[in-house]
């Protein structure tokens, strides 16, 4: 509260004179308000602009921070004398700040009373204060003012925003204020052709609210009127064909509300009329036994009608024809047809470039996607590829890491070095757990990879019940430092969150540090040896058995990195392993064994189609998976071996 | 003697890498015809493209007397066109008999409605002892064949693929890893069976095809580079030096 | 034929007999029979299992003999549950609504009752319409039809296309897993037309037998499942029998072989995938009527590995191996998680089985894959063997 009191005092130092009127020497706040004392102490809504138009005249220096305490509820009426007063209330005593000097003093409660001003009298208050605020010294004040006038937007804001341009220090603030008075003069100016100049201004404009501004002003109403040669009235959005733009049961009820036709009688009502109408077991002649078929109970309903008990029946010809007679048609409520056709004009091409942002949208979407999907498989592909091996337990070494990740965010409690410290010891984790996994258990079921698969899944689902039963089921944050946190934000349209962002550089990092193992060190090369033709390379002096054991510890590793990356963004639970597992089958499946292009593929194309196939349909994400996975069955048939397919003698078996 | 396979201008390639360069073979029926050649000569190949198993990027390859091409047929419809195919490592169904194995391979209606509804005949019980006569497996017939020893499950394959009564027998080093006595035997077979089909052997074994006495291929690289008698082809200088040069060194 | 057929294969003389006297053993003690050693809950289980048993002599055709390790047979189990379970939710909520709306003053016209039913059924996904997927609920023949007809569609379609692209081994099996996900994914939704994850309920109850005690149902299922086990078991030994088995044998063990013996692997791959996927289908119709309620996370992946792991444990390649394992390990399974076993106290740690069941059969399972790959069923193998 103090903050903006010193603001104000200060502002009105610097500017009063661009507001000083002749006599602002010799006036005071007080005696203005004396002078208007009836409109401040019982304002009305509709009168006390007058108060406020000799406020604002008077240019006095106070007169802010006066409006600002009425508008809270801050000032007091000394009974006595009819005195105004800052005060706030503290237990039985009041802190009263006289209006004009500031002077304190404490009294008694006694003998004062607050002036509550009703809601729409404190709007009007609002309104007067803005135009204030507005050219206010300090940028936060008139960033806030100009946030109200975009929050609520009135006809009378215009005036004075419009008044505030010029003087704007601020670049992005004047900008800002240069689009609020385009919304507001496409709204409200008086003249069209300034409506229609501001309109046309808006069509390069993508943000929200412009497209809502623009919306609002082709905001139509539906309608229904007789059918004539000459059409409807007014200014027509569209016309509506019952049948295929609405419904004739939504088109016959529109008739009844116009007052055009009598309700038609549901089979509801049609039922409830003729219970209570049963005289000694029938209805108008039918016995009540007949009445379990439709046509009998019309029957029995048009003898009611006919003995005047109940309304007519309204048959479905009937209804038909009504709404054959009547034209159904949307109206603008906007009068001028020209307004409304630049608006349209100014809409679609705005959509169109919406449409275009979307695109570049969902492309990063996808990117983002596409590098988790990179980062979980990439493991997954390396073993797969060299051994031969699926590893059903690899979704939990992802778990692994990211749980590793959690413990060291229990215990250094800076989030940006407990990350840097999780990558490497995540990796570390699940290296010696794969390590061990292979020695152990893989070791022994080469050349039947299909008990791999099987003995890997016991193991799989050994490590979910342990990390339930250490963890517990909820699920456990891995906290994102703080310089992770929201979205780089391009437009309204274009967003993409930074921690996506460095989730995909990881991915970048990590296709580079594979590709530099793979390709440039010792240990590579002998990867690819084994790779490609195991029995000559163990006869070049290469260990497979070694060999074996780095590359399932490196691929484990690099999923307990994928871990603490998809950690920072999803929960972390014990079952987090299994929503990803399958989705890293698919994209080695897809990409094709051993290679990481053929990983980098699968994922971009996984990563590609689910987004894409999200956006054709995204109310329902399960649906989209439905599709993504039939889709992928249906890739299988085309291309066996994936995107990237080895070929020759090497992928002969 | 007429024509019964014949492949011409066939290449194939993996990954840049020309496994066979424009390849040209023909083989009569009956005839009995070894194929040698260097490592990645592209014998195995060559087997390989006649059986269906790698479709090639150019060429003819034709079969029979009307001469069907076997481009783009399923390994199983050239196998029932009449073409037997034996691997290089003896496979046989191991967890099986040896009736079992040869009952498979006998000729009869290959369609899975077919095989189950199928019920044991004398005609084929007949077959298989004859069969198994011919490769000496007689006293071995209700041993699982798991059980027998490498030289007899060679003889079990090719017995097989007698079984299916094919035009033409395709084996692939049959004698590799056998003792002597053993090639013996497997030579006789072979050269009974060519007495009414073609048989082709692929041989890295110079003793064991001289002992077929039988005309002779020369792959190097892909194609061929001499054919005639063993005398013949082994006076060759190119052959020598691509070859014969190389393994005596 | 039936003689030299049994005395051929010993095993489905064994096997029948024990299945019959134990289905006579549990209906003279059931709580129908007036014994009551027996409880119906636990009649319920054991004639679940039975079912259980059913699909796992189908995996072990498909993966023991067949070598095609399908992840996908339980969404199979799951069609057949869901087709029936259709019926029968159907059936009964008509006969309910049927019985409210006649105690009132007129009677309903078939539009109100068929709403009625709708909204009473689809009302927990904010629907009261019928899908098209219900067009034949009415019909008891005609879903009986499709728990033989839908398993059989989808594994001969599925089948064709990926044995078609030669996809074998892993991929294959990944293959099976990504359609039980599609599946399951598709049955989550609301409006898939089944209900979402609510699945279809109340299936306990036949409707035609309402007068009948849960004990008397729970019997005739027990007795049902028994005899669908034992036709499967006779079915499947009679496929297998012969020169079929050699084939299919012949495939798991070098499909390249039975190739070029001029085979078409495909085929056969086919006719076992469609078949056992049929016989799931069968099982899964009679497991959830006993089981009372169906929804789609018993399709989920995990199920039809755990049917891997069932046929693993009790031996491939033979069919009591797989009854054996399917029997063994979900009994010891509900033993466990029902809170059976009491606690095991280290003194430094209480061990809770309910909470470390799964890491038990987990590590038991990587050990039977390690130590015993013949698994239950290879331990009768030195039985056999031992006089000898």
């Amino acid at each position: 509260m103090l903050r903006p009191i010193l603001f104000l005092v200060l502002f009105f130092g610097l500017a009063a004179p661009a507001y000083a009127p002749v006599h602002a020497q010799e006036l005071t706040l007080q005696t203005i308000l004396q002078e208007n004392s009836d409109e401040i102490t019982k304002p009305k809504r509709r009168t006390v602009s007058t108060a406020l138009d000799a406020l604002v005249a008077s240019g006095l220096p106070q007169v802010t921070q006066f409006l600002e305490q009425w508008q809270d509820k801050g000032v007091w009426l000394r009974e006595d004398d009819g005195l105004y007063f800052y005060a706030s209330a503290d237990g039985g005593d009041l802190t009263l700040t006289d209006i004009d000097t500031g002077a304190e003093s404490t009294v008694p409660k006694d003998g004062f009373k607050q002036l509550k001003p009703n809601g729409g009298v404190r709007r009007v208050i609002a309104t007067a204060l803005v135009q204030f605020q507005l050219s206010d010294p300090d940028l936060a004040r008139r960033e806030t003012a100009v946030q109200s006038i975009a929050r609520r937007p009135e006809a009378s804001q215009l005036g004075p925003l419009l008044a505030s341009v010029d003087g704007e220090p601020d670049a992005a603030l004047k900008a800002r204020k240069i689009q609020l008075a385009n919304f507001l003069s496409a709204s409200f100016a008086e003249d069209p052709a300034d409506r229609i100049a501001a309109i046309e201004s808006l069509s390069t404009d993508t943000s929200i609210e412009a497209r809502a501004v623009l919306n609002q002003i082709l905001n139509a109403k539906p309608d229904v009127a007789p059918r004539t040669d000459a059409g409807p009235e007014g200014n027509i959005a569209r016309e509506l064909k019952p049948g295929s733009d609405l419904s004739s049961e939504d088109a016959y009820a529109q008739l009844v509300e116009a007052g055009f036709a009598q309700a038609a009688i549901t089979p509801a009502a049609l039922r409830e009329a003729i219970v209570s109408n049963v005289v000694e077991g029938k209805v108008g002649g039918v016995p009540t036994a007949q009445l379990n078929s439709q046509d009998n109970r019309v029957k029995a309903y048009t003898a009611l009608a006919e003995d005047g008990i109940v309304p007519p029946f309204v048959t479905a010809e009937e209804r038909e024809a009504a709404i054959e007679a009547h034209v159904f048609f949307e109206e603008y409520s906007e009068k001028d047809p020209a307004i409304t056709t630049a608006a349209l004009d100014a809409l679609n091409s705005i959509e169109t470039r919406v449409a275009a942002a979307q695109t570049v949208d969902l492309t990063l979407d996808a990117l983002s996607l596409a590098s988790i999907y990179f980062l979980a498989a990439i493991g997954l592909a390396i073993t797969f590829g060299v051994m031969g091996v699926i590893n059903m337990a690899h979704g939990e070494f992802i778990m692994m890491g990211a749980y590793t990740g959690y413990v060291i965010q229990l215990f250094v409690p800076d989030y940006t070095l407990s990350i840097l410290i999780a990558l490497p010891v995540a990796f570390a984790v699940t290296f010696g757990a794969g390590v061990a996994m292979e020695r152990l258990v893989i070791r022994h079921l080469y050349h039947r990879p299909l008990e791999t698969l099987l003995a890997t899944f016991g193991i799989s689902i050994a490590l979910q019940q342990l990390a339930k039963n250490i963890f517990g089921t909820q699920a456990r944050p891995l906290t994102s430092p703080a310089w992770l946190d929201g979205a780089w934000v391009v437009s309204d349209v274009i967003q993409i969150s930074y921690i996506r962002i460095a989730i995909f550089v990881m991915a970048l990092m990590f296709l580079a540090l594979i590709l530099f193992v793979l390709k440039r060190t010792r240990l590579g090369l002998e990867v690819r040896a084994v790779t490609q033709n195991p029995g000559m390379a163990a006869s070049m002096g290469i260990n497979p058995d070694r060999i074996n054991m780095m590359t399932f510890g490196l691929g484990s590793g690099i999923a307990g990195i994928a871990g603490v990356a998809i950690g920072l963004y999803a929960k972390v639970t014990s079952e987090m392993g299994t929503d990803y597992i399958v989705q890293s089958f698919m994209t080695v499946v897809v990409g094709g064994v051993g290679n990481v292009w053929g990983t980098l593929a699968g994922a971009s194309m996984i990563g590609f189609l689910q987004k894409g196939i999200e956006w054709f349909n995204p109310s329902n994400t399960l649906a989209a998976q439905t599709y993504m996975v039939l889709f992928i069955i249906l890739f299988i048939q085309f291309r066996p071996k994936g995107i990237v397919a080895l070929k020759g003698r090497a992928a002969a078996d | 003697m007429n024509t019964l396979l014949e492949v011409s201008g066939v290449s194939v390639t993996f990954d840049g890498f020309r496994a066979i360069n424009n390849l040209s073979i023909q083989v009569a029926q009956p005839e009995l015809r070894a194929v040698i050649g260097p490592n990645g000569a592209g014998k195995t190949t060559f087997m390989d493209i006649v059986t269906g198993k790698t479709k090639p990027d150019t060429g003819r390859v034709l079969f029979g007397d009307k001469g069907v091409s076997l481009l783009g047929m399923s390994e199983a419809d050239i196998a029932n066109a009449g073409i037997g195919r034996k691997f290089q490592k003896p496979t046989v169904f191991e967890d099986q008999t040896v009736r079992q194995n040869l009952a498979m391979a006998l000729k009869n209606p290959r369609g899975p409605f077919a095989v189950l509804f199928h019920r044991k005949t004398t005609e084929g019980a007949a077959r298989i002892e004859e069969l198994a006569e011919e490769i000496g497996l007689t006293d071995q017939l209700t041993r699982i064949s798991g059980e027998l020893s490498h030289g007899q499950k060679q003889w079990l394959e090719i017995g097989m693929l007698l079984a299916q009564d094919p035009r033409l027998l395709l084996v692939d080093e049959p004698a590799a890893g056998m003792t002597a006595e053993e090639r013996e035997k497997t030579t006789d077979i072979l050269k009974r069976a060519a007495e009414t089909r073609a048989v082709v052997v692929v041989e890295h074994d110079m003793e064991f095809v001289r002992r077929l006495d039988c005309k002779v291929t020369v792959l190097h690289e892909g194609s061929v580079l001499a054919e005639g008698s063993l005398d013949h082809v082994t006076s060759n200088p190119t052959v020598i030096d691509v070859y014969l040069g190389r393994s005596d060194a | 034929m039936r003689k030299t057929f049994i005395s051929q294969h010993p095993s489905v003389l064994w096997f029948l007999a024990i299945l019959g006297l134990f289905t006579v053993f549990v209906a003279v003690m059931s709580e129908a029979s007036g014994i009551g050693l027996i409880s119906t809950s636990m009649v319920k289980t054991l004639g679940k299992t039975l079912c259980l048993a059913l699909i796992a002599i189908a995996m072990d055709v498909v993966w023991g003999y067949c070598g095609i390790l399908s992840l996908g047979h339980f969404a199979f189990f799951g069609i057949g549950g869901y087709a029936i379970g259709m019926w029968l939710m159907y059936a009964r909520t008509e006969s309910i609504i049927t019985a409210n709306l006649s105690s009132q003053v007129i009677p309903p016209t078939p539009q109100e009752v068929t709403d009625a039913i709708g909204n009473q059924i689809f009302g927990v996904v904010g629907s009261s319409e019928f899908p098209m997927l219900w067009a034949f609920s009415h019909s008891l023949t005609l879903h009986l039809l499709m728990v033989v007809l839908i398993p059989g569609l989808l594994a001969l379609i599925f089948g064709w296309l990926a044995f078609r692209s030669r996809v074998t081994g892993v991929y294959l099996s990944i293959l099976t897993q990504a359609m039980t996900l599609a599946l399951s994914l598709y049955l989550f939704q609301n409006d898939s037309g089944l209900r979402g994850n609510n699945g279809l309920s109340g299936l306990q109850n036949i409707p035609g037998y309402e007068d009948a005690s849960q004990a008397s149902i729970s019997v005739a299922f027990f007795a049902v499942s028994a005899l669908a086990l034992g036709l499967g078991y006779v079915l499947f030994t009679l496929v297998l029998s012969g020169k079929m088995g050699s084939v299919v044998k012949g495939i798991r063990d070098n499909e390249a072989r039975v190739r070029f013996l001029g085979y078409k692997v495909e085929n056969y791959k086919l006719f076992i995938f469609t078949l056992t996927a049929i016989i799931a289908g069968i099982a899964g119709a009679l497991y959830y009527p006993q089981a009372g309620i169906i929804n789609p996370a018993e399709i989920a992946p995990i199920a039809s590995i755990y049917l891997a792991v069932w046929v693993a444990i009790g031996g491939r390649g033979r069919l009591y191996g797989a009854v054996i394992g399917a029997a063994f390990v979900s009994l010891l399974s509900s033993w466990f998680t029902g809170g059976g076993v009491p606690p095991l106290n280290l003194g430094f740690y209480t061990i809770l089985w309910t909470d470390w069941w799964l890491v038990l059969l987990g590590v038991a399972f990587v050990c039977v894959t390690l130590f015993f790959p013949k698994g239950i069923g290879g331990l009768f193998d030195y039985l056999v063997r031992k006089p000898s």
